[in-house]
């Protein structure tokens, strides 16, 4: 009886904690189709066009072109990279595929999503989609998980017509992320995030007197800047699990206590 | 001929400038800039067949001429146009003379519109389609400063003057001149034409595109003059050596080489104690390829022992395999620890049919960072903290047997203390 009512209190308290936690986590949506969004594509990485989370990004090419986007993705995220490429009136089949890089150009996996697609003959549309892992803030640097820095999207057709290349198309292109939250809080963290050319472009800021515009390899921060790698909601846990604790402590000590004066005391002492 | 026209344009356009007080923006621009500028060559083909009429009713020749009018009008201030032209002069028979016709019809400069347009106006289709040559004039004609440079190459035709293959002649422009791109664009294309202008683009890192209308072809040429605008960084030159001991040392920055088939290239890269080397390396596929492909970037001791590496493999058409590795080296508690040499070791595993030629190399860009090293992870979770039901299940019962064991203990020590 009195456990469950612990338990209630606890899942009580917990909500009203997790309460913000649980606004955060839904993806930071905007209207699609913005002004300011990004209207060409890069061809290579060193030229790739920046893209924020949550904007749809379009581009005209031409069939065969290799298209370049870069974006941010920071720790506890999940992006999702979804292109839709409107084809020619006429074609033969021709099989898309976006491929996601992280910021060392390391080819990243797919968890979900058909990241490459065959189009039939005279299709109007292809969309090819990739669901990438969980951004974590440190690995080991054997391994290739996901790191928070700079990511790139390549769009292109992997097989396809002589005859169909050089056609015109329009590419559209939008990052989503998920917010998986403190699951995938790990521990230790990185000096600065996998953006490269970081530290040519932390040194320019230190001569300060390059007053005209330098170009760099890659400049894109996440909303509000690289998170600082300490908070996630384990801090909530944790913390709750204590006051539970103290609670649960007290419980007990009380229990064996029970009301008023213990009965063996005798009533004269 | 052309040049008397052109000079003839040149002193009408100053006079109506100057005598409707319109000074020219040329002469004012900073030394600095000029270097950085970046620098676009638009190279027309002016071949006889560029008076069919099948562009938008009109000749392939008008729609250029049209596009070009309009893309002179948008070029941003900053970047520096010329215009080429290619069979634009001789009508004749002789293939010698046809395949050297090539012609700067407006220098790479500073642009001035009405010039550039009166120069434009004056073209009409006459000879040959000489484009590897003219490709190697274009290249000339964009030699020095430190900015980005492109060929947009228009040609309704593919190339007359064999056996200079222009695909060729494209992979070795690109192998001499650092940040060329050669965009192609190919007005009413058949099959053998598109094999060969996309060729040329992809050599160069460039792309390739059909036209079939007129504002096609000026959405394109604008498109990539605005490109050309975009500032980039441009890659420093390094040649890697055969072994680490010979091998160039490489500081944080943007690097470019050429790597051929089966070719190792070392560099190497000193990282102090407590800092992280990241570098990563793309592999460019500039020419026909055999499908399956592979790249291995290992970094070594100076001893050879192997520390870590970066593998790639695909299938299938590319443009580049790129992969990449980082190495955090250990803090250390002397102040005056030396730098550790780590000597990086780029391998690849393309390879093309017997045809193909294996040089110059492929290009290889590498980037080389070094940063401060990350904090290392003392346990899986954030802070060794804890997160879910369980541990507020655990939290909670074993606080509560503390708490039970706790309650009875006092019990028994009052029980005892009154009893005594």
């Amino acid at each position: 009886m009195r456990m469950t009512t612990v338990w209630g209190a606890a899942l009580l308290v917990l909500g009203l904690a997790a309460g913000p936690a649980a606004a955060d986590s839904t993806p930071s949506a905007s209207p699609s189709g913005d002004a300011s969004a990004p209207t060409s594509a890069g061809t290579s990485f060193r030229t790739a066009t920046e893209i924020d989370q949550g904007r749809t990004a379009t581009a005209s090419a031409s069939t065969g072109d290799y298209l370049y986007w870069s974006f941010a993705a920071d720790v506890l995220e999940r992006p999702t990279v979804r292109a839709t490429v409107k084809l020619p009136a006429s074609h033969a089949a021709q099989t898309w595929q976006v491929d996601v890089y992280d910021g060392l150009r390391r080819r990243q996996a797919c968890q979900y999503g058909a990241q490459t697609r065959t189009a039939a003959q005279g299709t109007a549309e292809v969309e090819v989609e990739c669901v990438l892992r969980t951004v974590r803030a440190w690995s080991e640097p054997w391994a290739d998980d996901p790191l928070p820095g700079t990511y790139y999207v390549r769009l292109t057709t992997v097989r396809l017509q002589t005859a169909d290349l050089g056609q015109p198309v329009d590419a559209s292109v939008r990052v989503e992320s998920k917010d998986i939250g403190g699951s995938a809080a790990v521990d230790g963290w990185l000096a600065e995030p996998l953006v490269p050319g970081v530290a040519v472009a932390s040194q320019h800021d230190g001569k300060d007197d390059d007053s005209r515009r330098t170009a760099v390899l890659s400049s894109i921060e996440p909303d509000g800047g690289w998170s600082s790698g300490w908070w996630s909601d384990r801090w909530v846990w944790t913390g709750i699990g204590a006051v539970l604790a103290a609670l649960a402590g007290i419980g007990g000590y009380v229990l064996t206590r029970g009301t008023g004066r213990p009965s063996r005391v005798p009533p004269g002492a | 001929m052309i040049r008397t026209q052109r000079l003839a344009a040149g002193v009408c356009a100053l006079l109506a400038a100057l005598a409707s007080g319109i000074a020219f923006p040329a002469g004012a621009v900073a030394d600095e800039t000029t270097a950085l500028a970046p620098k676009v060559d638009l190279v027309l083909d002016v071949s006889g067949s560029m008076r069919t009429k099948d562009i938008d009713g009109g000749t392939r020749m008008a729609a250029a001429k049209q596009a070009f009018n309009e893309v002179l009008d948008a070029t941003p201030e900053e970047v520096q146009l010329g215009i080429r032209t290619l069979g634009a002069t001789y009508p004749g028979d002789d293939r010698r003379t046809g395949c050297k016709d090539t012609a700067q019809l407006y220098p790479v400069g500073p642009l001035d519109r009405t010039e550039a347009k009166s120069a434009v106006a004056t073209l009409s289709p006459t000879g040959w389609t000489p484009i590897g040559p003219a490709l190697l004039k274009a290249a000339d004609d964009l030699e020095g400063g430190e900015g980005s440079k492109r060929i947009v190459l228009i040609s309704d035709g593919e190339d007359t003057c064999a056996p200079l293959d222009p695909c060729e002649v494209a992979r070795e422009i690109a192998a001499k001149g650092i940040g060329l791109t050669i965009d192609t664009l190919g007005l009413v294309p058949n099959t053998k034409m598109r094999a060969q202008l996309s060729c040329i683009a992809e050599a160069t890192g460039g792309t390739y595109t059909s036209v079939e209308h007129t504002d096609e072809l000026t959405d394109k040429v604008n498109q990539l003059v605005d490109r050309a605008a975009d500032p980039v960084v441009t890659p420093v030159a390094t040649e890697g050596g055969s072994s680490c001991p010979k091998a160039p040392t490489l500081k944080s920055g943007l690097y470019t080489d050429r790597e051929e088939f089966g070719q190792e290239r070392w560099y190497r890269v000193d990282v102090d104690p407590g800092k992280e080397l990241r570098a990563s390396v793309s592999v460019a596929a500039d020419r026909t390829m055999n499908p399956d492909h592979g790249l291995l970037v290992r970094a070594f001791t100076t001893h050879g022992r192997e520390i870590v590496r970066g593998e790639a493999a695909g299938s299938g058409r590319t443009d580049v395999i790129s992969t990449g590795l980082r190495y955090p080296k250990a803090d250390s508690d002397d102040d005056d620890a030396p730098a550790e040499t780590v000597c990086l070791l780029v391998t690849n595993s393309f390879s093309a049919a017997s045809g193909v030629k294996t040089t110059p190399g492929m290009p290889v860009e590498l980037t080389v960072d070094v940063v401060d090293g990350p904090s290392q992870a003392d346990d899986v979770a954030s802070f060794g903290l804890g997160r879910g039901w369980w541990l507020l299940g655990a939290l909670v019962l074993f606080s509560f047997l503390a708490g039970l064991v706790w309650g009875w203990l006092s019990r028994w020590r009052v029980a005892v203390w009154r009893t005594n």
